[in-house]
């Protein structure tokens, strides 16, 4: 964990002090609303510059900058390269960096003391929920860095280089103040050496991939499919992936607007018994639907099975179990016959959130420093030091050598060109959620059919849509 | 001198008593009160709804199902835990054959007390580890591993004891009784060591076996402590979360699959934090609280009788 104390900030809070004594700043009265209070009267005085074209914001060259980053499964080191690019920016400013894994520890009293960093990435077990910041006032409008011109080309604004729903899922109460910074596809994922070693190519059709799963059952000791049985979110996704795409935008809307009929129609159905037919042929990993992600994965990349779905954080979270020349390599779903979607279309979203706090001294500096991250140095920075995408379209430097994995994301995004999809229901209805898992760890474990599926993730559905 | 013992026991119990109602009876209080609420736990905003929680329950399957686990739990758990602690108490200080003659217990018996108490000191977290990789579903597995090795058991086809409905529970059981059997072999020793030998030599004299001896002698004698372990052991059986939780399949608190290890516990913590349906968890709160002094006092009363002065 980094330095709790520092020299810069101590002053500054002095100062803050020796203000308050003279009337200057509103001390905040004792009002402590429920997880974070809401802080002063905001008459702090800002480090503000003059705005010009190569300084959109209005940075104060000399202001320092206080960065607080989750240390999480990203870690903390893209955020130091982000910050040499902020330092060689702004040479006469003091960058100031605080790993965490205790937000709210940090950020709490901080916010409460009318004197929090300048940017933060709130994001762990421990983050502050942004609609409480938002209520709670505590977060400047990143509205001015969406309409700012982008690093790269400043002839286009922020908005206009962001991957599409990167601007939705960053408003709170209608109003932009978080940005989401990472993108996370789904789909399936292979052995590049494996698949090399036996002469197999990446099925791009759901009869390819069966065809294929006979061929590794028959020719090889390998189960053809593995998944994260013990939660069976995972599966979830890609039975829903396959829904979605058969389905095309009118299933997506539909299921995120919870309407029941859904579950009748054609698109529900071929994606479950797509699904089941693996169970049916027997081509899952023995014992998978009772593993961990991490077992599952594991197994995986010990070359038990050829096939898992999972999230793109897979590279990062599996780094220490993967061989050197495992060749990590992502492909969407396959499609299924009468596929609304193209077979290039995949599941993916913006996470990960970023705020300037309301207070902040230097908020002009922080949302520089998040223009920053929206260039392509800053991109690229992130896919090499933390293997992930970032919400940059055409972020990543080709010339640039990723992980083989991200690489592949990479090229899987650009296929998919505008047919990304990001159903919202998992967060909207929990328990709707929580049962179609339920039933879909029964489908893998052969304890239920497609049929009785569909009617119970139905009366889900039902009962969820009552209950909003 | 009577009439100033009152305000002295008072004196020294304002404090404790004081703290007790802040901290344990006011949420208590506090608990019920939200329960009949429809509080969503993310906000201040709740409307009442009498007693709407407790009528929802009634007929909530997945409610129902958790406490009928919780009943399985509650029969099994102590029973099998106080057995299996009684026989080996009983074999590590009365059950030796005397060479010698006189009562003592077999061969190596405080090296075995160690042993069978070692499972007491790890904590929950270490538990979930270890019986993760014990129950592990496929031959990496210690239990299929073993099952594989001497030939019972497929590979290409391993027992998913954590995701198999049938054989779930009875796994989280094993492992509170591996657990709770040392510290109560240690309990019910001490009990036993208290008890004259001379009234082990009598019985002896008198020709009983090891049987007579201990369904005759040894169970009567202990009495008190069985019934302190049942009431020790019924309160575990009604919690149970922290296995639940953390070795069963599911989203949010496990109970899977499909609801075959739901208890209690994990089932209202779901609710609480992961639906945000706050209010309905309390209402389930209040109905564990009563579940479990119901509990207590039956396993009180029914286990009373004589006590035997010696």
């Amino acid at each position: 964990m980094g330095p709790t104390i520092e020299p810069g900030r101590l002053a500054r809070r002095d100062l803050i002090k020796r203000a308050a004594a003279m009337g200057a700043v509103a001390v905040p009265a004792a009002a402590l609303l429920s997880g974070c209070a809401a802080g002063g009267s905001g008459s702090t005085k800002k480090d503000t510059g003059t705005k010009t074209a190569a300084n959109p914001l209005g940075v104060d060259k000399n202001a320092p900058l206080d960065v607080v980053i989750f240390d999480g499964g990203f870690g903390d080191d893209y955020a130091r390269q982000f910050e040499k690019l902020y330092s060689k920016e702004y040479t006469g400013a003091k960058v100031s960096h605080t790993p965490t894994q205790n937000i709210t520890g940090l950020l709490q009293p901080r916010l409460n003391a009318g004197d929090p960093p300048d940017i933060v990435d709130d994001s762990g077990n421990q983050m502050i929920k942004l609609d409480v910041l938002q209520k709670a006032g505590q977060l400047t409008d990143l509205t001015p860095l969406l309409d700012a011109p982008s690093i790269d080309d400043p002839s286009k604004k922020v908005r206009d280089i962001l991957m599409p729903g990167t601007v939705q899922i960053g408003m709170v109460d209608n109003k932009f103040v978080t940005l989401p910074y990472v993108y996370t596809v789904s789909g399936m994922w292979y052995s590049g050496k494996l698949f090399k070693q036996h002469g197999w190519t990446a099925p791009t059709t759901w009869s390819d991939f069966m065809s294929l799963s006979a061929e590794i059952k028959k020719t090889t000791k390998i189960a053809p499919f593995a998944h994260q049985g013990k939660y069976p979110y995972y599966i979830d996704v890609a039975i829903m992936d396959l829904a979605i795409k058969n389905g095309g935008q009118d299933f997506l809307t539909r299921i995120d607007a919870m309407d029941p009929t859904i579950w009748d129609e054609d698109a529900a159905k071929n994606a479950i018994e797509a699904m089941y037919e693996i169970v049916q042929r027997n081509y899952l990993l023995p014992g998978t639907d009772g593993m961990t992600h991490i077992e599952s994965q594991t197994a995986w990349n010990q070359y038990k099975a050829a096939f898992i779905p999972c999230g793109a954080w897979l590279e990062n979270e599996q780094l220490k179990a993967t061989p050197s020349d495992f060749q990590m390599t992502f492909m969407p779903m396959p499609s299924l016959p009468g596929d609304k979607l193209p077979a290039t279309a995949i599941r993916g979203g913006a996470n990960e959130f970023y705020i300037v706090p309301k207070q902040a001294k230097n908020a002009a500096g922080g949302m520089e420093f998040m223009r920053l991250m929206l260039s392509k140095k800053g991109a690229t920075a992130f896919a090499q030091t933390a293997n992930s995408l970032t919400v940059v379209k055409d972020g990543v430097d080709p010339t640039v050598k990723l992980r083989p994995g991200t690489q592949s994301t990479v090229t899987a995004l650009k296929a998919a060109g505008a047919n990304v999809f990001n159903p919202t229901y998992v967060n909207d209805y929990s328990a709707f959620a929580t049962d179609m898992d339920n039933a879909s760890a029964e489908v893998m474990a052969n304890r239920m059919k497609p049929a009785e599926w569909l009617k119970t993730v139905k009366a889900s559905a039902v009962k969820a849509k009552k209950g909003s | 001198m009577r009439h100033r013992r009152y305000p002295f026991i008072v004196g020294f119990l304002i404090v404790p008593v004081a703290l007790y109602a802040v901290l344990v009876i006011w949420p208590y209080i506090q608990t019920f009160g939200y329960s009949l609420t429809d509080w969503s736990g993310e906000s201040q905003t709740m409307h009442f709804i009498g007693l709407k929680n407790y009528t929802a329950l009634l007929s909530d399957h997945v409610f129902l199902t958790a406490l009928e686990h919780n009943g399985l739990l509650l029969v099994f758990l102590p029973v099998i835990t106080i057995l299996l602690a009684l026989f080996f108490a009983f074999m590590l200080n009365v059950g030796g054959q005397g060479r010698t003659g006189g009562v003592q217990g077999v061969a190596g018996a405080a090296f075995y007390k160690v042993v069978f108490f070692f499972p007491q000191v790890l904590s929950v977290a270490i538990l979930a580890v270890l019986f993760e990789a014990v129950y592990r579903s496929d031959a990496g597995g210690l239990l299929n591993g073993v099952l594989v090795k001497i030939g019972l058991e497929n590979s290409q086809n391993p027992i998913e004891w954590l995701n198999d409905p049938g054989t779930v529970l009875w796994c989280l059981l094993a492992i509170m009784v591996w657990q709770g059997v040392g510290f109560y072999l240690v309990l019910f020793s001490a009990a036993m060591q208290s008890i004259p030998k001379e009234i082990f030599e009598a019985a002896l004299l008198d020709g009983a076996g090891r049987a007579q001896t201990f369904f005759k002698v040894t169970m009567p004698l202990l009495w008190d402590s069985v019934q302190t372990a049942w009431v020790y052991l019924a309160i575990a059986a009604m919690d149970f979360f922290a296995l639940v939780s953390t070795l069963t399949p599911g989203t949010a608190y496990g109970g899977g699959p499909d609801y075959h290890s739901e208890v209690l516990s994990t089932y209202l913590m779901r609710n609480f934090l992961y639906f945000g349906k706050s209010g309905y968890a309390c209402a389930m709160g209040v109905v564990i609280l009563f579940l479990t002094l119901i509990v207590s006092v039956l396993a009180l009363r029914a286990t009373r009788r004589e006590r035997i002065e010696f």
